[in-house]
């Protein structure tokens, strides 16, 4: 078996007096979707925080390609090909689109330094990008700010992208373009870290699974099998795939 | 290994002529039009009119220039700097020393000395000021980071030790900085008489605007900039050191401080070691009225509170004393987070 991209090793993480992450193991395998499940509260965030320098292991490794990410600071975490998109999408809403995503592409002086190739195949994905260009980035709805966000996160070629509930709030219909966009990022072997509480949006991405609860992972997987077995569901999530339907 | 780059499924190349425009905000922009042609039948005189108008944006040149890195400063990094003014006395203090210097070219009858005088005085306070910014930044605001309390008495301590050694440099007494030679007196534009140096403080101010404006507009930098005032965070998640910016935008801060000081030096013709904590409240008013961290509010609320400074001055001089404060209460009435509110996370 291949040696996994990204591997947290015991990690903890506090936060103040608040104690979040109690050893957490995980392995992220190169080229698909590992899906991070769990109710609210249960570290999902504060995992993919961590593995962004955002907050500081206390204990543990943190490992991307077998180099120890725990001396590094956020910076050069996202230098070593990190991509992050936050719950809260970290949009800069002063910002016209293209300026958001001349931000994300760290190589380029000016938009038109952006690879149009890659361009063109991200207004492929998210059209409204297109259209609303020049707009500031505030004006756009809630879903178009998502697509801004994912479509900033793969301006440029990274290692791993790290999503955090890119579901939360959509319209079912943006929904379904979402999961058509990150479809087409697993056709091109991008490696995604995905936290979810969308179960349904999840079972439609993930190859693996990982659940967490209380600051520790509980189990992993693959997510065809958590997605066939109710009861492991009801066991796990407190949920059945039928009543998220 | 990265993920390989994908094929193009897009179109052409977005058109941004065929996109619909946003509508700027331009009201506060308006409020200084409105402003003075209210003041206009109040003043009786079309020619005390034009005086007042051009003295008025004249101040609000200089306070802009004084009061931009201050903004820049809270909106980067939420520090409010009260040690700001002493950069502004440096600045001021360092033009009386190369003006004195240069005594000869600053007397001269001649434009051209006279500049030659000036832009030295500018040069010279501006990397002075730049470089004691940078130490200030390393001993007295980094170890407050995330603690305003702290930044309040640190930086307002910061200020009492440098004008300290402002007076153990200089003296505690007031010192004279006479106008060059050729920036005194009027220009006649009609009846009105507008001051040279109003003029040229006008002119600087717009230069100094421009430069400000270009460099956040139109560079990378400054388009980490004014992300970072909005999202320090999601700019280090892209990859940038935002210390490392913040640095360079705090030393470039002090130096247009110290650019101002030579100003504001000049427009008042005598310099205290006071005179920077003296216009410090003033600074913090205009960046308040403008929107913390914004520098077209600060631009937009320098203007506004020169021309109020000066209108009332010359109508009701007992509200003059405190009709900056009357501005700001107003404009927060209207718009509690300033004129030009950054949005920040």
């Amino acid at each position: 078996m291949n040696a996994p991209l990204l591997k947290l090793d015991g990690v903890h993480t506090r936060i103040g007096a608040y104690h979040i992450l109690h050893g957490v193991d995980l392995e992220v395998a190169q080229g698909g979707v590992t899906v991070l499940l769990g109710r609210n509260g249960a570290g999902k965030t504060t995992t993919l925080r961590t593995i962004m320098g955002l907050w500081r292991a206390s204990a543990g490794r943190v490992l991307l390609q077998g180099e120890d990410l725990g001396a590094l600071d956020t910076p050069e975490i996202a230098r070593r090909g990190l991509a992050y998109v936050p719950e809260n999408m970290g949009i800069f809403s002063d910002l016209t689109v293209a300026e958001n995503m001349l931000l994300a592409a760290r190589g380029a002086r000016g938009a038109g330094d952006i690879e149009r190739a890659r361009l063109d195949w991200i207004f492929g994905l998210f059209p409204h990008l297109k259209q609303f260009w020049q707009h500031p980035a505030g004006l756009l709805s809630g879903g178009q700010k998502q697509m801004l966000a994912v479509a900033r996160a793969i301006v440029e070629p990274r290692t791993l992208l790290l999503v955090d509930e890119p579901s939360k709030g959509l319209a079912p219909a943006i929904i379904l373009n979402m999961i058509a966009a990150f479809r087409e990022l697993k056709r091109t072997e991008t490696t995604i870290l995905l936290v979810e509480q969308n179960f349904n949006f999840a079972r439609q991405l993930g190859d693996q699974v990982a659940v967490m609860d209380g600051g520790r992972i509980v189990h992993t997987g693959a997510m065809a099998e958590l997605a066939g077995d109710e009861a492991l569901q009801q066991r796990l999530l407190g949920l059945s795939l039928a009543s998220h339907q | 290994m990265t993920a390989a780059t994908p094929t193009a499924q897009a179109a052409a190349a977005p058109a941004s002529g065929a996109l619909p425009t946003v509508r700027q905000d331009r009201l506060p922009l308006l409020l200084l039009p409105a402003l003075a042609l209210v003041a206009l039948p109040l003043t009786g005189s079309f020619a005390t009119w034009v005086t007042l108008t051009f003295a008025g944006l004249a101040m609000g040149m200089i306070i802009f220039i004084m009061a931009s890195g201050l903004t820049l400063v809270f909106g980067l990094m939420d520090v409010l700097n009260f040690g700001h003014g002493v950069f502004i006395t440096l600045g001021a203090f360092l033009a009386v020393s190369v003006l004195g210097r240069m005594a000869g070219w600053s007397e001269s009858d001649r434009l051209l000395l006279n500049l030659g005088a000036v832009l030295p005085a500018m040069l010279v306070a501006m990397a002075v000021t730049g470089a004691v910014g940078l130490a200030f930044e390393r001993l007295v605001i980094r170890p407050a980071y995330g603690q305003p309390l702290k930044q309040i008495m640190i930086t307002m301590g910061g200020m009492i030790v440098g004008e300290e050694i402002i007076k153990g440099i200089w003296g505690p007494q007031a010192i004279p900085l006479p106008l060059p030679a050729a920036f005194r007196g009027s220009l006649l534009m009609g009846e009105a008489a507008v001051e040279k140096y109003r003029l040229i403080a006008v002119a600087l101010g717009l230069v100094v605007f421009g430069v400000l404006y270009w460099v956040l507009a139109r560079t990378k930098v400054g388009l980490l900039i004014r992300a970072g005032v909005q999202d320090r965070e999601m700019v280090e998640s892209l990859g940038y050191r935002i210390s490392r910016l913040f640095v360079g935008v705090f030393a470039a801060g002090s130096a247009l401080a110290g650019l101002g000081g030579v100003m504001w030096g000049l427009y008042q013709q005598t310099v205290t070691p006071q005179i920077g904590s003296g216009v410090n409240v003033l600074l913090f008013t205009v960046i308040i009225i403008g929107g913390l961290g914004s520098v077209g509010g600060c631009f937009t609320g320098a203007m506004l509170v020169g021309l109020v400074a000066n209108y009332t001055g010359f109508l009701a001089p007992k509200v003059a004393l405190f009709s900056n404060i009357l501005l700001m209460v107003i404009i927060l009435s209207w718009r509690p987070q300033g004129l030009y509110p950054v949005v920040k996370r």
